[in-house]
């Protein structure tokens, strides 16, 4: 601290303090002791034969050959591709209408807004356990729509292995859209006016406008609720513990899930590394470059 | 913002059909319903009793509305052996929450503070392992800090999932605090140091009095995302401490013959009303961290 009774700075380099150093030091070892030793730990463990508690025996990659002819993995991958490719789809669609809907100066858009967002406060094991109720077979919506006359009615996901994803589908785009709604609003509002004075005096329907001119201004929005929904897919594990439990069968099983029974329940550390590692992949070829070009690189200021 | 509504062309158009603004009320009113609809039922099943529930009207509204399945939710519910509802979770939750958050905020702050103002050699670095931090799936880190935890007796207990969430935590808050300090004016540090404060001093007077919005953001954010969180409290939390959605997951898993679907709601209902009350008290706070906050799985 005597250091700072200095009158003038000359450089910026002399900011440098010891208190300054000394009040980084939680977030060096958060940001070097969890997420890079921790993570090259659990990376180190898939290469070994760690059953319950971690050993080193070196097995090389039998462990990602083994992950791969596991059958609950590879249907968790191929859930997880269906599953997250719809979920983002529909919640772009859903929150870019929402949005653009509640920017014709409608009357109560606050109270719409509310509504929209309200689930995306709740968590997504509330939110499993309710969808998991009104699809109840027999007491559920199926029910009272075949009672009101529809005897065909069929809305039972849950008990369907071929369908079940689409049932959690339906709760997690619930869940989140209001999200995309609430990103793409703001959005919406950011755009200039003088392009709707424009696009009005050569006369192009407001769809259209919308539809060729907002929309691809709108990129940047559209990659942030890209990237936060696809975290979330990547992690989806509460949602289908309380509604579904991964089942019936096989048919709602996600990696995620994989991983934690694997070190849990089965006592499998390294197939459950080789299988998180797997999920890593593509988070680090994805954000890795992204967070290096866009704040390791510069020097900011 | 309001400038570009008042000059945007969204204003009242008289030429627009009312065929069309009918549409955008029949669109917002039918999503309206459909959001709705699952609070709605919730509610609704909650106070009926069991006879009512099972005629099958799951949307009809209950002919006697009774809170006993609520009662029973809150005191009585059992999660395997136990019989004390879901009050034991709801109070671990606190215990869980109210720490994690201040924690979490006071080191995210600093953070922020010390990469806006004081660089340092590798601060870059430091950030950008951070950030990728809030991106890593928790199946990644999991195990080794289970077996950390361990080794340093504190796995299972409330002082393990309170720096389990400080951890996870770290990420977004640094990148909140940060993101708001590179947006003050360069000067203001400038100033300050020149009249000789150091670094507590500036943090301290300058910083934490103006970063007030940030930090009611931060609050809302780390509260609701803290409250919701299912898989750390399961995982490290220990018997003793499971968070109230690990105890609500287990009601609605315990079977004993009948399944009570008003006291599941119930339970539900109360696990969701802190979460719901602060968005519903926090407003344009909770969107705006959003955009920051959904990072968070």
């Amino acid at each position: 601290m005597a250091t700072s009774t200095k009158v003038s700075i000359p450089r910026r380099a002399k900011r440098v303090q010891i208190s300054s150093l000394l009040a980084s030091t939680p977030m060096a070892i958060v940001a070097i002791g969890v997420f890079v030793v921790c993570v090259g730990y659990s990376v180190m463990l898939s290469f070994t034969k760690s059953r319950l508690f971690p050993n080193f025996n070196w097995v090389g990659l039998d462990q990602y050959e083994r992950l791969w002819g596991t059958s609950r993995w590879v249907v968790s991958v191929e859930n997880l591709l269906v599953y997250g490719v719809l979920f983002i789809v529909l919640c772009l669609i859903s929150g870019f209408f929402m949005a653009v809907f509640l920017d014709q100066k409608v009357r109560f858009e606050s109270g719409f807004r509310t509504l929209f967002l309200y689930p995306y406060a709740m968590s997504l094991v509330v939110t499993g356990l309710v969808w998991q109720w009104m699809m109840e077979p027999s007491l559920g919506i199926q029910n009272v729509v075949q009672r009101m006359g529809w005897s065909s009615f069929e809305f039972a996901p849950l008990v369907d292995p071929q369908y079940a994803i689409y049932g959690v589908l339906i709760a997690a785009v619930w869940q989140s859209s209001g999200l995309v709604m609430a990103l793409m609003l703001a959005g919406l509002r950011g755009i200039d006016g003088e392009i709707w004075k424009a696009a009005r005096v050569d006369g192009i329907p407001t769809w259209q406008t919308y539809l060729f001119i907002v929309l691809p201004m709108m990129r940047p929005v559209m990659i942030t609720s890209v990237v936060l929904l696809a975290v979330g897919v990547v992690r989806v594990y509460d949602l289908i513990v309380a509604q579904t439990g991964g089942g019936p069968g096989m048919s709602t099983e996600m990696p995620a899930k994989f991983v934690i029974d694997h070190i849990t329940a089965r006592g499998n550390v390294g197939l459950g590394m080789a299988a998180a590692t797997m999920m890593l992949l593509p988070v680090l070829l994805v954000i890795g470059p992204w967070i290096y070009r866009e704040y390791v690189r510069p020097a900011k200021h | 913002m309001e400038q570009i509504q008042l000059t945007g062309p969204q204003g009242p158009k008289p030429k627009q059909t009312s065929v069309s603004r009918m549409g955008v009320y029949v669109f917002l009113v039918s999503a309206a319903i459909f959001f709705c609809i699952p609070l709605y039922v919730m509610l609704v099943t909650s106070l009926k009793g069991m006879p009512e529930i099972r005629l099958g009207e799951l949307f009809a509204l209950p002919g006697d509305p009774s809170f006993a399945a609520w009662v029973k939710a809150w005191s009585e519910a059992c999660s395997g052996v136990e019989c004390n509802g879901i009050q034991t979770g709801f109070w671990n939750s606190v215990k869980i929450t109210i720490p994690s958050v201040a924690i979490s905020i006071i080191l995210g702050s600093i953070n922020g503070y010390a990469l806006s103002f004081w660089r340092f050699k590798g601060s870059n670095l430091l950030f950008g392992l951070l950030l990728f931090g809030a991106f890593v799936p928790f199946q990644v880190v999991i195990f080794p800090l289970i077996i950390f935890l361990r080794e340093v007796g504190l796995y299972g207990s409330l002082t393990g999932i309170i720096l389990i969430h400080t951890i996870f935590g770290m990420p977004i808050m640094t990148l909140l605090f940060r993101n708001y300090f590179a947006s003050l004016p360069d000067e203001l540090f400038k100033a300050a140091r020149v009249d000789g404060a150091n670094f507590w001093q500036i943090f301290f007077q300058i910083m934490m009095p103006l970063s007030i919005p940030v930090t009611v953001v931060a609050v809302i954010l780390q509260t609701t995302g803290i409250w919701n969180d299912y898989l750390l409290g399961l995982i490290f939390a220990g018997r003793d401490n499971l968070p109230m959605t690990v105890q609500l997951n287990n009601i609605v898993a315990t079977t004993f013959g009948v399944r009570e679907y008003n006291v599941n709601m119930a339970a539900t209902i109360l696990t969701a009303i802190v979460p719901l009350a602060i968005y519903l008290l926090s407003g344009k706070y909770f969107v705006r961290g959003i955009a920051a906050g959904a990072v968070k799985g």
